[in-house]
């Protein structure tokens, strides 16, 4: 269905709004006939990316290519690209007809056969005529199953068909794309089931291409030949919906798609992999010795057994275990180790709360990957004596190094402290991300010069919030950049 | 213990008062100086000036008075070319403000800020201004003090619709391929047409029976109907006057129904255009 040739392109674009930046350094090709999902939480730069390719928003920089034309300056009236909108966005001024025949009004056709002057070749056109439009309408009432609502006055109709009015007005235009940004959003749990279904077989019919913005990985997995996964206006993973569940590019993907189980780990040596206190065999290699890495298990992957059956990798205590109609979900809590760690089980086999069991978990089903970093590392300057600056915020610290030295400042991720009211950490910034692994939450609180904080706590700090960031003085390590740059 | 919801509802009952009783105050004062009023203008309609009896004298006097009609004349088309030019003008001022949101209330401000001055002062300060240019007062310089004093009302009502359509209307158009002018024309035009029609209603019921701007404005060459009702009344001629007044409420409720009419058809696929 997908060919390779590519219709869009988006090439290192970015989008600042005053001093936010909704979408950084975005590169992303899609193919012709490909049903694409731009996905992530809310504000993650999705809608921003699509209005770009609808033409209402201008990239602040990067060019977007349409079939290899670039189309970065030209207004959306003049793209051959329809968007159904998030609130369908039908006039109210029109019925259905009306709003249906909206976009054929402008449109021209070849009138005659083409003709050469001054040895330039010429083609008249022409408006279509009020039959060809009334035809055109009614075609496509028929494909969304909405014949003869076409006297209809939009505000009567129910939500599901104004969606179906929508997605007519938009196809009728005959587009090369269609955007369609949240669409079933405003829809009941049935009605959206159902219209998931109508939308994937459409696309099928008409071989256009859909771009395809939600935030609900379950409809993204459903529908989407590819997947491309977002956050905070950077694009984390693209590929098919199989491959991103089965194989997460990162903890953010893993956590998002899918129920999983994230926990820091050791790469001991090549096959050998130390989590939770216990040493696993894997499939990974190329690691550096003792590397600290990210290990993700997604809960059916996970099988129950004896706790003293010798396959038992871990020993763990069963917090609940509840019926799921294909399987039970099992929360358990590991029995040995220094820390007990959580895990999410799925599997058909019924635990009694209390109760010790074995788990094991194949090598292949280890999914490792490196860590995006290891501490929080900035390079800024000293304010004064005992006083360095960090992300326009001054930071106490044991430093004596005088006003104004470049310096290195690292910070552990279990050094940041976080406070609910901003006032009462020494700079502010919001939660972008909050992650269980097993025992406790990493988060990344990104401080407003944009610089993101990666955080071990206790608790998870809801996503969006705003929150205060210190750091006790003797937690900072602060190095003279002169020095760390010899040291390198 | 068992509560008593019974007893409790009984108490707070005898200690209020019912909540209409706040409009009570206005009632009496649309009683007193309003009801009253219209229906002593209409009983002086049929009765005799100089003889106190009932008759339809008044009546054939101010139709077959053809000053009389001729001044009605006037002021309607006084009335519509107010209207018309306010539409011109305020239309494209509302629609920028619209438009720009920063400097926005500023701009709002500087359009109410005449309606802060005192519309008598306001007058005689523009016929200072014009004697002082020595333009000549007449027809153009009564219309020129209308539209000062109405465009206002012209502009508030269309700068709320504009301002509440919502963005992704204009989106879709231009998305269905539609360029800015078309988007205008079949989009924000007719979206607006509820505020186009709050609008002339606030400019054209008080144009033609307005009085005084007139007057000053033309030195009394230049009589509307508002004036002959004021001069009738002060002649002492109430009959007359009384049935001046039935035949402008006509007008005013007249056109108030048409314009009515418009706004409701709207929805259903007509539009001004």
């Amino acid at each position: 269905m997908a060919g390779d040739e590519k219709i869009i392109e988006l090439k290192n674009i970015c989008k600042t709004y005053d001093l936010h930046e909704a979408v950084t350094n975005l590169s992303l090709s899609i193919r012709k006939g490909e049903f694409v999902t731009l996905l992530g939480p809310s504000g993650c730069g999705k809608t921003t990316t699509l209005r770009m390719i609808a033409g209402f928003e201008k990239p602040s920089s990067g060019t977007i290519l349409f079939n290899g034309k670039d189309i970065t300056q030209i207004p959306a009236h003049q793209r051959n690209i329809n968007t159904v909108f998030q609130k369908y966005a039908l006039f109210p001024h029109l019925n259905v007809f009306g709003n249906i025949a909206f976009g054929l009004r402008f449109k021209t056709v070849p009138d005659g056969e083409p003709y050469e002057e001054n040895g330039e070749m010429y083609q008249n056109v022409r408006k279509l005529t009020k039959v060809e439009i009334a035809e055109k309408v009614e075609r496509a009432l028929k494909m969304v199953d909405l014949e003869g609502y076409g006297h209809r006055h939009v505000n009567t109709l129910s939500g599901g068909q104004q969606q179906r009015v929508a997605i007519a007005r938009a196809l009728v235009n005959e587009p090369d794309v269609l955007l369609l940004d949240e669409p079933l959003g405003a829809l009941d749990l049935k009605m959206r089931k159902d219209m998931q279904l109508e939308l994937m077989s459409m696309h099928k019919k008409l071989g256009i291409t859909f771009i395809y913005v939600t935030h609900d990985q379950e409809e993204a997995l459903t529908m989407s030949d590819t997947i491309v996964i977002m956050r905070d206006g950077v694009i984390q993973q693209i590929g098919s919906p199989k491959k991103i569940y089965d194989e997460p590019a990162n903890a953010f993907v893993a956590d998002f798609i899918g129920e999983s189980n994230i926990f820091s780990g050791i790469m001991r040596e090549d096959f050998k992999v130390e989590f939770i206190d216990t040493l696993f065999t894997c499939v990974d290699k190329g690691f550096k010795k003792d590397e600290l890495i990210d290990v993700i298990v997604r809960p059916e992957d996970i099988r129950v057994t004896e706790a003293n059956s010798e396959n038992a990798q871990i020993k763990a205590e069963v917090l609940s275990s509840v019926f799921k109609g294909t399987y039970y979900q099992t929360t358990v809590l590991t029995v040995d180790g220094e820390e007990r760690n959580e895990l999410l089980v799925h599997d058909n086999v019924e635990c009694r709360e209390g109760s010790v069991i074995g788990l094991y978990i194949e090598p292949y089903d280890l999914h490792i990957m490196r860590k995006s970093r290891l501490i929080n590392t900035l390079e800024t300057v000293m304010w004064d004596e005992g006083v360095v600056e960090i992300c326009g915020g001054r930071f106490p610290c044991t430093s004596l190094l005088p006003s104004g030295t470049p310096v290195k400042v690292e910070i552990d991720f279990d050094d940041v402290r976080l406070f609910d009211d901003e006032e009462d950490g020494i700079i502010g910034g919001e939660v972008v991300d909050s992650i269980y692994k097993g025992s406790y939450y990493q988060c990344i609180v990104r401080a407003d010069d944009r610089y993101q904080f990666f955080i071990d706590t206790e608790d998870d700090w809801l996503i969006g919030d705003r929150v205060g960031i210190s750091v006790d003085p003797d937690k900072l390590i602060v190095t003279p950049l002169e020095e760390a740059s010899a040291n390198a | 213990m068992r509560k008593k919801p019974v007893s409790a509802v009984s108490k707070v009952g005898r200690f209020s008062f019912p909540r209409k009783a706040f409009a009570f105050p206005y009632m009496l004062f649309l009683l007193v100086f309003i009801i009253v009023p219209l229906v002593m203008v209409l009983i002086n309609a049929f009765i005799d000036d100089a003889t106190g009896r009932l008759t339809l004298r008044n009546f054939v006097t101010f139709f077959s008075d053809s000053t009389g009609l001729r001044v009605l004349g006037n002021s309607l088309v006084i009335g519509l070319l107010t209207t018309g030019i306010c539409l011109l003008l305020g239309y494209p001022a509302a629609y920028l403000l619209s438009r720009h949101h920063a400097s926005n209330r500023i701009l709002v401000l500087l359009f109410i800020l005449p309606m802060w001055v005192n519309f008598l002062i306001r007058t005689l300060s523009t016929k200072a201004i014009f004697l002082a240019l020595g333009v000549e007062l007449g027809m153009g310089t009564v219309i020129f003090g209308m539209v000062y004093n109405y465009l206002p009302f012209m502009i508030l009502p269309l700068h709320t619709t504009l301002s509440d359509i919502d963005h992704a209307y204009t989106e879709a158009a231009s998305d269905l391929g539609a360029d800015g002018v078309q988007t205008f024309l079949r989009t924000t035009l007719p979206l607006s047409v509820p505020g186009i029609v709050s609008g002339i209603t606030m400019v054209f019921i008080p144009t033609i029976s307005t009085f005084a701007i007139s007057e000053l404005l033309s030195n009394r060459q230049i009589f509307l109907f508002g004036d002959s009702i004021q001069t009738k009344f002060s002649q002492g001629l109430y009959g007359v006057g009384s049935v001046m007044s039935l035949v402008m409420l006509a007008f005013v409720l007249l056109s108030s129904a048409v314009l009515n009419r418009l706004n409701r058809d709207d929805p259903k696929g007509g539009s001004l255009l």
